[in-house]
């Protein structure tokens, strides 16, 4: 039990991800299947800001004046570490571009079966 | 070379190869807005600089070591660095110079299948192209992530675009090609947890102390499941057959034989250069689990391209075939079979472009890519066929053509290693090779069929004729090209490769 709490973060972003793969797997909708492959994504955010967590209460990244001016050195325990979101800034942006193109993919998919169920479209296909 | 006399230009050219195609492809909507016949010089200007910007970097490689890029001037561990060895600086070639030949041969090509659209096409090749470089010259774990979704999310647009079924078939390789990619983040992201680093030499440096980690492993495993979907390694391939065979044929002729030798390049990448050797040979049975891949996706390959109907399905499969021998060949572990994989990745770019590009030329002039289509066709096209000849032998493995040194180098290797299910594995698919093609330069000579019904085929025999300069010139190009690379198999060795890979 207690391997679960102290790691909760990973359990959660393994619980999320596997929904997520469960509908891009099992959903015959493909629009639920996008739904999932967002899910999916999603999850590997959340782990990557997740990791950034420190012990011990440290805040975000953002030096106040009385910090910035004075000459004490800033403390590295007392901040998160700032990389994995500045990370997740980019992987957004490529999930954005994913999820753009497999709409765009779903609309002409739509044009051409006037479905968006895999069964029937492959039933067109065969 | 042009180059030299500009100091400036040599000096950027790691960053200049992956920025003048993006540049480029981002000013192309704006030149098609004024004239859209402009964009394809401007698109083949570009791939020329990308190409000679690749060509002078591997000059420079050879002449003066391997070339380290900081971006903005930032030191490696914190900034981005691009990292330029034999290996990839042989890649950067064979992608610059592979893409250079497929916009030159999909001009007509395109104008046919996606009549319009072309400025649009014009400008997702590139950034196609742009993913493909970035994923070879970079040094950083995640920046390689995002080339690759720039490779990948072009690639699923091209595809979508092409004839009926296509858009399911690119929908399909979204899903699966976006889990491959994510497996791979989470691999950085494993990483990073462990060591705070995502440069590939830092990593290579952190690394070697945390062997035992049961993170490092999961990471390592999280990046060999995503790149195999990448590179349609066998039970993994399942998006790919679909996918190239819809796609416009100047679109199959780019993606087919790029992205998955450009995956296995990052394979070679991430097992030797960011993991040491001894962690993906000895540590873990890694490369036993490839070779015993790599030895069931040639056999599945080689026999599911027997079936086949469809020519461009039948190349589909003989890829992942091929796709077999280089994953096999890394399995290998041995430095001889490791050499011979690389000299393969570069036969096999330029045979895959090559047979693509047939197979585009026969569906330009007869709408179709079936089997069926060869019939006569040597009588008809004759320097189209003779080009797929001299490509088909390769394939097959047959001197001098480059295709039979790399086999050669392969099963040396597997003899050294004494694995003797690869060595029956890459005969008998040369073997399986010699029926596939041998079964259409039958059909092409019409051997067979009936003699009745030829007359009333004579008027529509006129009719098709040698394809156009434009495509044929790249499909002889890519014909002579392997006929010099098993030639200079020697020299490509020695003053290349032979510094490219580690020895094991």
């Amino acid at each position: 039990m207690e391997f679960v709490i102290a790691k909760y973060n990973y359990w959660i972003y393994i619980i999320l991800m596997m929904i997520g793969f469960y509908a891009m797997i099992a959903k015959t909708n493909l629009v639920k299947k996008v739904i999932g492959m967002n899910i999916f994504q999603t999850a590997i955010i959340l782990f990557y800001v997740s990791t950034a967590y420190k012990l011990g209460g440290a805040t975000l990244p953002i030096l106040t004046d009385a910090q910035a001016h004075g000459h004490e050195a800033v403390e590295v325990a007392r901040v998160i570490n700032p990389l994995p979101h500045v990370l997740m800034l980019t992987a957004i942006v490529v999930m954005v571009a994913t999820l753009g193109v497999a709409l765009a993919i779903l609309i002409h998919i739509y044009r051409r079966y006037k479905t968006l169920n895999e069964d029937e479209i492959l039933k067109v296909l065969k | 070379m042009i180059l030299e006399q500009f100091p400036f230009l040599v000096h950027s050219s790691p960053v200049l190869i992956v920025v003048v195609p993006l540049m480029f492809a981002l000013m192309t909507p704006v030149i098609g807005l004024v004239r859209r016949d402009w964009t394809f010089p401007w698109m083949v200007l570009a791939l020329i600089l990308a190409t000679l910007f690749s060509v002078t970097a591997l000059q420079d490689v050879m002449a003066n070591g391997v070339i380290h890029y900081r971006m903005g001037s930032w030191a490696p561990p914190w900034g981005i660095e691009y990292v330029i060895d034999h290996l990839n600086g042989l890649m950067l070639v064979l992608v610059s110079g592979t893409s250079l030949l497929v916009a030159v041969y999909g001009k007509k090509s395109v104008e046919q299948e996606l009549p319009g659209r072309e400025v649009y096409f014009r400008c997702i090749f590139l950034l196609q192209v742009t993913g493909f470089l970035g994923i070879v010259v970079t040094g950083d774990a995640f920046n390689l992530y995002v080339f690759l979704e720039i490779a990948s999310i072009a690639g699923y647009a091209l595809i979508a675009a092409g004839e009926d079924g296509a858009a399911f078939a690119s929908f399909r390789y979204v899903i699966m090609g976006t889990v491959g990619a994510c497996f791979y983040l989470l691999s950085v992201g494993y990483l990073y947890i462990v060591t705070g680093s995502l440069n590939m030499a830092d990593l290579a440096r952190l690394l070697p102390p945390l062997y035992g980690s049961k993170v490092v492993l999961t990471a390592f495993a999280f990046f060999m499941v995503g790149i195999a979907v990448k590179m349609a390694l066998f039970p993994l391939h399942l998006w790919l057959p679909d996918a190239y065979t819809k796609a416009p044929s100047a679109v199959s002729a780019l993606v087919a034989p790029l992205m998955t030798k450009v995956s296995i390049y990052v394979m070679i990448r991430i097992m030797f250069t960011v993991f040491q050797p001894s962690f993906s040979i000895e540590f873990l049975p890694v490369t036993q689990i490839m070779l015993v891949a790599g030895v069931i996706a040639i056999f599945a390959g080689a026999l599911m391209a027997l079936a086949q109907k469809d020519f461009k399905r039948m190349l589909c499969y003989i890829v992942v075939a091929e796709v077999g021998y280089m994953v096999g060949g890394v399995g290998l572990a041995n430095t001889v079979a490791l050499r011979g994989t690389v000299l393969h990745i570069a036969n096999d770019v330029v045979m895959t472009a090559g047979l693509f590009a047939v197979a585009g030329i026969i569906a330009y002039k007869m709408r179709e890519h079936n089997l069926s289509d060869f019939k006569d066709l040597f009588k008809r096209m004759p320097f189209t066929m003779a080009a797929f000849v001299v490509i088909a032998l390769s394939i097959i493995g047959v001197p001098p053509t480059g295709g039979f040194f790399s086999k050669w180098y392969l099963i040396q290797g597997a003899l050294e290693a004494g694995s003797w299910l690869f060595v029956a594995a890459l005969l008998s698919s040369s073997l399986i090779n010699i029926i596939l093609f041998f079964r259409i330069f039958e059909i092409g000579y019409g051997f067979h069929g009936g003699h009745g019904h030829h007359s009333e085929e004579a008027g529509e025999a006129a009719v098709t004729r040698e394809a156009p300069l434009s495509m044929l010139l790249p499909l002889i190009i890519a014909a002579a090209a392997i006929v010099i690379l098993g030639f200079y198999n020697q020299a490509l060795m020695g003053n290349i490769i032979q510094y490219a890979v580690p020895v094991l």
